[in-house]
């Protein structure tokens, strides 16, 4: 047992108890960030600044609303949108960051994509993430379905009738999921305890084992260089701090990142208070009608691409059905990113620009997924319908290429940087 | 020594086995309690008198949730020995009133004798075979077990046996 | 500067994703329509030519398909009698001088027209002949009260209304001669009946209140068939009555205003089938004024936090940018340190 000598102060008591000064050295102040960084380095935080203003605000939303479909959408728009002080704003800024916060993952992805921080011990980094991706598209699916508006109802019918699609047990899958034959009672009173309960538990947990996972491999960098952190973070405490390769989290790392997360705020705030149409849908404003489906329905945008291969396929090629094709390309669509890692056969650490052919890959799958997001949202009709079904073979195809692209590129570069 | 080892190994695995049984038999209990309640199931199963119907005028029902349109055809109208559900001496239109482009619900035109789906332009006859438009099929028949006079929705009848292949 | 020039990439391909999804395919599911057009002799009439427009695109689709011609050909048909009688009802509508009109002699050709059977107007000592349960049973929807009738609606229409119910409240598409409108048509009382229609209309403003407060307006316009339950105020015609009559209970209009927005309705109470083809609710021929109160009192209703929502906004927009600038100083000084 540790010996307890009279304490010096609080923080002397805190520190025989709790370790709180080994702590603070592991966690903030010798935790150590290469220098040669961008601002993209700082989405991480602005995740978590995201996260928590939407925790903070759906807990003022929850002591208001009332899981029952009969009272739902009035708990919504009336108790918490004009009753209850500041409700609208809890409300608002709850609908704004979860929009906003799929944009921060998807620029935080691409990130991990272009500079290939996914791979040489980073693996687990890209596997936390991208089950993080998924039990975020899982929070916001559930959330959405709480206001119990026109959108709510009819995007919950939808996709959950997806699960139909599977073979033999899909019919009774989707009414075991839904707890009744029709999106009903039961499945809000069931979502809403996924939304506020399980999903926000499974997600704490993992963030913290993905931010730990950045602890072994450590952060990558702008050029992707192999840095001995011991040596760096040596000299950097020996006080050579402008010659080191390597700053400390705190305060170092974190200034840039509260300046970055700054500039985020002002413009999410501004999206909160003016322009907040595209993460909180009108026709989400009408109640949910089971008798009236409304003239479009559409999933939020940032599902918009994995839907749009969905739907992309959309005739039948000899026994398969149209619809089965598409589901079996939805479901390649959700797990092929989860795989990345493995798909890329270039052993070497290295950002895009400087592995040839990836670079246009890279380029060519971010355009594809903008051109799928787009005509996800449109009308299926006419020429609509082609576009779409090439850029959802593209999708495909852009990754069956992968392995042999990287590859090439290994070949080239002859392994070395 | 080595017994010893065996006999912990042998703890060890009871010990586990029991634990993952207990688990095995929560998952169950878990997976029950997600499942649709006796009075859910109850209420999937629709009874609707068909006598009071006029020809020619649309019904709407609810059944599972899902809009159902029941027509009573009149004899201008084409009778459709695939589809038509026939009770007495009168062929009726039963069908699951949700396009089946996209599930939107269609409106009825008495005039022109056609339902149209407002989303995407989609038609379809009075039998609810689909004529214009994206949808790519006709609109789905329910099951159901004439009774008389009477329908029950939800239930495979022997007429709903024979019209699902043709159809 | 390596910086601003990723950041000028993720906000380009931010923009194009933004621009994508909300501007442009919004654009292409809500087709653009007219802006409101509170003449309703033109409105009418382009309408009903847009229609016969749009019914020979579809026959001209059908036949390079090859596909129920007869169909599209009956539209067409349907829609260009449509265009004649429309013409032809607000041509005639056109002739009636309403600065003729008289309002003493308006009100006893008012009595004498039988108005009265079903219409009452409180504010002349008249009480509606019927109350709401037996009007509601008896035309399934109950008869406005006259009061503000002159205020509240268009003069030109009020005489088309008169004239022809059907026609003016553009539900041609409900009634027919076997199933007629429960407001019959005016025929004149024997004399000059464009001057007896003038002499009503004119009667009805001259007894209209000046001024009505927005909810007043919406009380008298709106809700003899809506609800809008987060002013609690409730439709005074029967639910069941009212759902059978229109086919559908009218929609509650609580949260109309963030569903569909400013724009959308101005164009959709001005006429509401170029918005909602087919729908069962009547073009009732609002003034843009009092149509402009109904929009108000829909917002202060469904958007009451509107005010407050804008004013804080712009200070808290204001406190990040402050928290930024310093954010960003704070950053430097630190970072001098190790650059």
């Amino acid at each position: 047992m540790a010996e307890i000598r009279k304490a010096e102060g609080i923080g002397d008591w805190f520190d025989q108890r709790l370790a709180t000064k080994k702590l603070t050295k592991v966690l903030m102040t010798e935790y150590w960030i290469p220098k040669n960084i961008n601002f993209l380095w700082a989405m991480g935080v602005v995740l978590v600044v995201l996260f928590t203003i939407l925790i903070i605000s759906g807990i003022f939303l929850l002591m208001y609303y009332k899981p029952d479909v009969k009272l739902a959408f009035d708990s919504v728009n009336y108790t918490i949108m004009q009753e209850v002080e500041y409700g609208w704003l809890w409300r608002h800024m709850h609908g704004v960051a979860a929009s906003a916060i799929f944009l921060v993952i998807y620029i935080h992805m691409f990130t991990g994509i272009y500079y290939g921080s996914y791979k040489k011990g980073r693996e687990m980094i890209w596997l936390t993430g991208m089950a993080l991706f998924g039990m975020f598209s899982a929070e916001a699916f559930s959330g959405y379905m709480l206001p119990w508006g026109q959108m709510s109802y009819w995007a919950a019918q939808v996709i959950t009738n997806l699960f139909g699609g599977i073979p033999v047990i899909g019919d009774a899958l989707v009414i075991w999921i839904r707890g009744d034959f029709a999106v009903a009672d039961p499945t809000l009173t069931r979502f809403f305890m996924l939304h506020v309960l399980l999903l926000p538990l499974v997600i704490i947990v993992l963030i913290v084992v993905h931010f730990y996972s950045l602890r072994i491999p450590h952060v990558n960098n702008q050029e992707s260089e192999d840095i001995d952190f011991d040596k760096e973070s040596d000299k950097y405490l020996a006080g050579n701090k402008k010659e080191s390769k390597v700053v400390p989290f705190w305060p170092v790392f974190l200034s840039k990142d509260f300046f970055v997360s700054g500039a985020f705020l002002v413009f999410y705030f501004y999206l909160t208070f003016y322009h907040f149409d595209f993460a909180m849908d009108p026709i989400n404003f009408e109640p949910a009608n089971p008798m009236k489906t409304p003239a479009h329905i559409y999933p939020e945008w940032y599902f918009l691409w994995s839907y749009e291969v969905l739907r992309g396929f959309f005739f039948d090629v000899g026994p398969m059905a149209a619809m089965d094709i598409g589901l079996a390309a939805f479901g390649f669509a959700n797990v092929i990113f989860m795989v990345f890692p493995f798909l890329d056969r270039d052993p070497n650490v290295a950002p895009a620009h400087r592995r040839p052919k990836f670079k246009i890959w890279f380029w060519l799958l971010l355009i594809d997924m903008i051109v799928l997001t787009v005509y996800g949202k449109l009308p299926p009709m006419g020429i609509n319908t082609y576009i779409g079904f090439v850029a959802a073979v593209s999708f495909i195809l852009l990754f069956v290429a992968l392995p042999f692209i990287t590859k090439c590129d290994a070949k080239h570069t002859g392994g070395v940087k | 020594m080595a017994v010893k080892q065996s006999r912990r190994d042998f703890l060890g695995m009871a010990f586990g086995g029991v634990a993952a049984v207990g688990g095995a038999f929560s998952l169950v209990a878990m997976k029950k309690t997600w499942d649709p309640l006796p009075s859910v199931k109850a209420a999937g199963f629709t009874t609707v008198d068909l006598s009071p119907l006029e020809a020619g005028e649309l019904r709407t029902i609810t059944w599972r949730g899902k809009p159902i349109f029941l027509l009573k055809k009149t004899d201008e109208m084409k009778k459709e020995e695939s589809r038509d559900v026939v009770v007495g001496d009168a062929n009726y239109t039963v069908v699951i009133g949700l396009c089946t482009h996209l599930g939107c619900i269609p409106n009825w035109y008495p005039a022109t004798k056609q339902f149209k789906c407002a989303c995407h332009g989609g038609e379809f006859d009075a039998s609810g075979v689909n004529t214009f438009g994206p949808p790519p099929r006709p609109l789905d028949i329910p099951p159901f077990k004439i009774d008389g006079t009477k329908l029950v929705l939800g239930e495979e009848g022997p007429e709903y046996k024979k019209l699902v292949p043709k159809a | 500067m390596r910086e601003l020039k990723i950041l000028g990439v993720v906000i380009f391909f931010t923009l194009v994703v933004y621009i994508g999804v909300e501007p442009f395919a919004h654009s292409q599911m809500h087709p653009h329509v007219a802006p409101a057009n509170f003449n309703f002799q033109e409105e009418s009439i382009d309408y009903a030519t847009e229609e016969v427009k749009k019914a020979e695109e579809k026959l001209d689709e059908a036949k390079s398909n090859n596909k129920n011609v007869e169909i599209a050909e009956n539209q067409l048909k349907a829609d260009k009698k449509l265009l004649d009688s429309t013409t032809t009802f607000w041509n005639e509508i056109a002739k009636i001088d309403l600065s003729k009109g008289d309002a003493t002699k308006g009100a006893e050709t008012f009595m004498n027209a039988g108005c009265v059977g079903c219409h009452g107007i409180k504010s002349q000592g008249m009480p509606s002949p019927m109350d709401d349960a037996t009007a509601s049973a008896s035309f399934g929807v109950v008869p406005p009260d006259l009061s503000t009738a002159g205020k509240l609606y268009d003069g030109t229409f009020l005489a088309a209304l008169i004239k022809d119910p059907v026609k003016a409240l553009k539900v041609e598409h409900k009634f027919s001669e076997t199933k007629p409108h429960p407001m019959p048509q005016f025929f004149g009382l024997g004399g000059d009946m464009n001057q007896e229609l003038a002499d009503i209309v004119a009667y009805l403003k001259s007894i209209a209140p000046k001024t009505l407060k927005d909810e007043e307006v919406f009380e008298n316009a709106c809700q003899r068939c809506h609800d809008i339950k987060y002013a609690k105020r409730f439709s005074n015609t029967e639910k069941g009555a009212l759902a059978n009559y229109m086919g559908s209970t009218p929609p509650d209009l609580s949260m109309m205003i963030r569903s569909k927005g400013k724009d959308y309705l101005q164009t959709f109470i001005n006429n509401p089938q170029k918005q909602l083809h087919g729908t069962a609710m009547p073009r009732v021929g609002l003034t843009k004024e009092s149509q402009e109160q109904v929009i108000n009192f829909l917002e202060d209703t469904g958007d009451r936090k509107k005010e407050e929502r804008e004013s804080l906004g712009m200070k808290v927009v204001g406190f990040m940018i402050i928290f930024t600038i310093l954010a960003y100083l704070w950053k430097v000084k630190i970072w001098r340190e190790v650059h």
